[in-house]
């Protein structure tokens, strides 16, 4: 087993610096620079000024160079600096707005894996009846519903109009005055909507995953066998299909870890919430070429990572699998 | 009760209980209503991008530049009608024809951390900003100045090789730093990147990224301290979030769209709440053509297609009436605003004819003409992300079918689009716009100097009688001097058209009633901004946040 880690492990370099390679030359095809949104179309700002932040960000060496500078840093966990005006260490700037992204999105998968694997198996057990369509029709609804709109309905309603709910941000004015539990408060009230509501949406795939998973394992033969010892109905959908449909589960959860760091570009613009998806996008928008490396190379680790174990992890519960 | 039952009961009890009503909420007081000025309240704005960086030279987004601008002073600013006055400067000498500018600084002037401020700020700003090591786009106008001297502790001279009529106003942009806290510093790094020490009417007070950035009244302020307490920005990208946030009473100003301030707003509760304002923005958008292409090259193709298109619609139909015609680079109503000028009407027989003339004509009877086998068909660009823009693409391509031209639209992304297009000038026509500025100059767009790879003038308009009017506006200090160049040199883009102007849009902010002391002017509405205040009573925070 351990020397099948180890290989795996090894077998990731190559496969991380290719995806570096790649995502190096991908963003520096893209026309623009940096610079462009700082300095094009300004009518204060003179061609020696842009040969000057050209310098100064580096941007004037060639490509090979800045690769090769940018992975002599990277060896030392040094992701540089934003080519921004700010010109902060991305790694400070991404630390910082990491601890909601991840909490946003730990909050929400719990949600979807609580509401959707019960949905999928009630789908699953009672298939066909007027339980199971009104649960295909309730995830569909979620699935298709374009998030923004149903975000400002509901912002509108319950925000504006009954107030029950803080509108937009993640902290009230003056919540550097509350106490732990009245900071740890204000935070939920302020996440509640987000969170449920991009929930809502990830509901339909989990939920019709593990309806289809669980309907091929009721009609393997070793549920026939429980069904046929006299075990209660109880006992095998719960005991015998139910542990063996989680398995392609776990695989999901797995490939999840990625998306821990990963915001939704939309939900965090409209509840205004200070996250990794924002930030991503506008480097992507600014060419903030060390900014996306950085985000980038933190995704490429943890899909990377997130493979590895959803692997393990699957060879530990299905012996079937087991290696070595 | 088993497991999870238990958690599912306290996962439910939670979501219950965070849907229930704000009671930290901090409600009006009552009591009667003085309208007298008081210290006291906070203003709470909104703001669509975080600010990147305090120290301005070194920014170069709106939202870092507005936030710095109430916390840093020039030496000369702006006032309501645009006249120069004095900021950190008490006042000026221009003199040999101005090429020699002397500022006499005022004395009781402190940064925030106590120290007073001095000539050797300024000269430290200076020198940071024509530094070839500083990261500044700002430099320059600047490094126009041939030799900068301090003659005592509160007295600073500037001498350029020729007479340059924006350098006064020039002193007015540059922000002054504080020398004691920056000399020999790491500019880029230093701390008042994020927690900048300025002179000016509001001190920093806290800065959470992406979320939110306060401010409060510098008691200390030369022209005493504002009589609002503090400014909060709150940072909210998406502005329907905004406008909720504004319904709710959140936020005490935003911008709002045309469509929001006419249909929007209407209720009694919220002209209750509201003070709604419209005045001109310093901006316009214009039709550019490419003149090194054919057809665009010929005057008269430009005419006809100026008057093939009509504004008026495009007003109407874009900023929903909330705009004016524009008709040259200044905004109408101010000082450099020549009304004097050619007007192209909405004439389609008039456009057909200049065609006509030029050999134009619809020969295959498909509606579109064409001339030597060619019809006349044409790409406008513009930039991704701006709905206007491409309204107006769409309703001049439109009109433009009507008079017999076939118009195709491209809407391409921002960096791409000037990178690929507009710097190569590889477009036939483009929909952009340009900020007015308050100094009349505009060389760097017009002269034919500019028409370079990556220059202003990317167009390639190239007049010698124009470039001549600009010069001589740009070196003379006398305004009756200038005033004849600008009113000359719009008559001859009128007449030339190498831009279809098409409309200047109305601002339109919305400020909490609660606030008194809001003067609109040419210069907009938050000029005065240390004198709104709140009266007593109707003070809705009672500490700065």
């Amino acid at each position: 087993m351990l020397k099948y880690l180890a290989k795996r492990f090894l077998l990731l370099l190559p496969t991380f610096i290719g995806i570096t390679i790649v995502c190096f030359l991908v963003i520096h095809l893209a026309p623009g620079e940096p610079t462009a949104l700082q300095t094009e179309l300004n009518p204060n700002i003179t061609p020696q000024a842009i040969g000057q932040l050209r310098t100064h960000y580096g941007l004037d060496k060639p490509l090979t160079l800045q690769y090769a500078l940018w992975m002599k840093n990277l060896i030392k966990l040094d992701f540089g600096n934003s080519i921004s005006s700010d010109e902060r260490p991305v790694w400070e700037k991404i630390k910082e707005r990491m601890p909601i992204t991840i909490y946003i999105n730990i909050a929400a998968m719990v949600i979807i894996f609580l509401v959707a694997i019960p949905l999928g198996l009630i789908s699953a057990v009672r298939r066909g009846s007027a339980v199971d369509r009104s649960i295909t029709v309730f995830v569909f609804i979620g699935f298709s519903i374009p998030g923004f709109w149903l975000a400002l309905i509901c912002m509108d309603l319950l925000g504006v109009r009954l107030g029950w709910l803080p509108i937009s941000g993640i902290h009230s004015p003056g919540y550097e005055h509350l106490s732990f539990i009245g900071n740890i408060w204000d935070l939920s009230r302020h996440l509640t909507l987000p969170v449920i509501i991009s929930a809502f949406g990830s509901l339909a795939g989990l939920s019709r995953y593990m309806r289809s998973s669980m309907l091929e394992i009721i009609r393997q033969d070793y549920i026939l066998t429980a069904r046929a010892k006299g075990l209660s109905e109880r006992t095998v959908i719960y005991k015998h299909a139910l542990r063996n449909a989680l398995l392609p589960v776990i695989t999901i959860l797995g490939l999840s870890i990625p998306g821990l760091i990963g915001g939704s570009v939309i939900f965090e613009s409209i509840f205004s919430i200070p996250g990794l998806g924002k930030l991503f996008y506008d480097a992507i928008m600014m060419r903030d070429y060390n900014m996306i490396m950085g985000s980038l190379t933190i995704g490429a680790v943890l899909t990377l990572l997130g493979n590895m174990i959803a692997d393990i992890t699957y060879s530990i519960a299905d012996p079937r699998i087991r290696v070595g | 009760m088993n497991v999870k039952k238990l958690i599912a009961t306290v996962i439910v009890t939670c979501l219950l209980l965070a849907c229930s009503p704000d009671n930290n909420k901090e409600h009006m007081t009552g009591g009667a209503v003085n309208d007298s000025p008081v210290y006291g309240d906070v203003l709470v704005e909104s703001s669509i991008g975080d600010a990147s960086n305090l120290i301005p030279m070194l920014a170069s987004d709106s939202a870092s530049h507005d936030v710095a601008g109430y916390i840093y002073n020039g030496l000369v600013k702006y006032d309501k009608d645009y006249n120069i006055i004095s900021d950190l400067a008490d006042s000026w000498d221009i003199e040999n024809g101005g090429k020699l500018l002397r500022f006499h600084l005022k004395k009781n002037v402190l940064w925030h951390d106590g120290r007073p401020f001095t000539a050797h700020d300024v000269m430290f700003t200076y020198q940071t900003i024509i530094d070839p090591k500083t990261p500044t786009a700002y430099a320059g106008k600047y490094k126009l100045v041939k030799s900068a001297s301090l003659i005592d502790d509160y007295t600073i001279e500037f001498e350029y090789d020729k007479p340059f009529a924006p350098s006064l106003i020039s002193w007015g942009s540059l922000q002054i730093l504080p020398k004691h806290l920056l000399e020999g510093q790491n500019l880029v790094s230093s701390p008042l990147t994020r927690s900048p020490v300025g002179t000016g009417p509001f001190k920093f007070k806290s800065w959470q990224s992406g979320s939110r950035i306060v401010l409060e009244a510098n008691e200390r302020y030369f022209n005493g301290r504002p009589y609002i307490s503090g400014l909060a920005y709150r940072i909210i990208p998406d502005q329907t979030t905004q406008f909720l946030e504004l319904k709710a009473g959140n936020i005490d100003t935003m911008g709002l769209s045309p469509l929001q301030f006419l249909r929007q707003t209407d209720s009694q509760h919220f002209q209750a709440m509201y003070k709604k304002y419209k005045y001109l923005a310093n901006a316009y958008t214009y039709l550019g053509f490419n003149l090194q292409r054919s057809p665009f090259d010929n005057i008269n193709i430009r005419r006809a297609i100026s008057h093939a298109i009509d504004k008026q619609e495009i007003i109407k139909g874009v900023l929903l009436g909330l705009g004016e015609e524009a008709t040259g680079p200044y905004k109408p109503g101010t000082q450099w605003y020549n009304p004097d000028v050619e007007r192209f009407d909405y004439d389609p027989q008039k456009a057909r004819n200049l065609l006509n003339k030029e050999g134009y004509k619809d020969s295959n009877g498909d509606g579109i003409l064409d001339r030597n086998g060619k019809p006349f068909e044409f790409t406008i660009i513009t930039n991704q992300g701006n709905p206007l823009r491409e309204k107006t693409a769409q309703i001049i391509q439109q009109r433009l079918k009507t008079t017999g031209i076939k118009v195709n639209i491209r809407i391409i992304e921002w960096t791409v689009f000037l990178k690929e297009y507009v710097d190569k000038a590889n477009f036939d026509a483009v929909i952009l716009g340009w900020n007015i500025l308050q100094d009349p100059d505009l060389h760097t767009v017009w002269h034919s100097s500019n028409a370079t790879k990556g220059g202003l003038n990317f167009i390639s308009y190239k007049n010698a009688q124009v470039d001549e009017l600009l010069e001589k506006g740009r070196y003379s200090f006398d305004d009756k001097v200038r005033k004849q160049c600008y009113d000359n040199f719009q008559k001859i883009l009128s007449h030339e058209q190498p831009y279809v102007f098409l409309y200047v849009p109305y601002s339109l902010p919305v400020v909490s009633s609660r606030f008194k002391g809001i003067v609109p002017a040419p210069a907009g509405i938050s000029y005065n901004l240390e004198d709104w205040y709140v009266p007593k009573g109707l003070h809705k925070y009672q500490v700065v946040p």
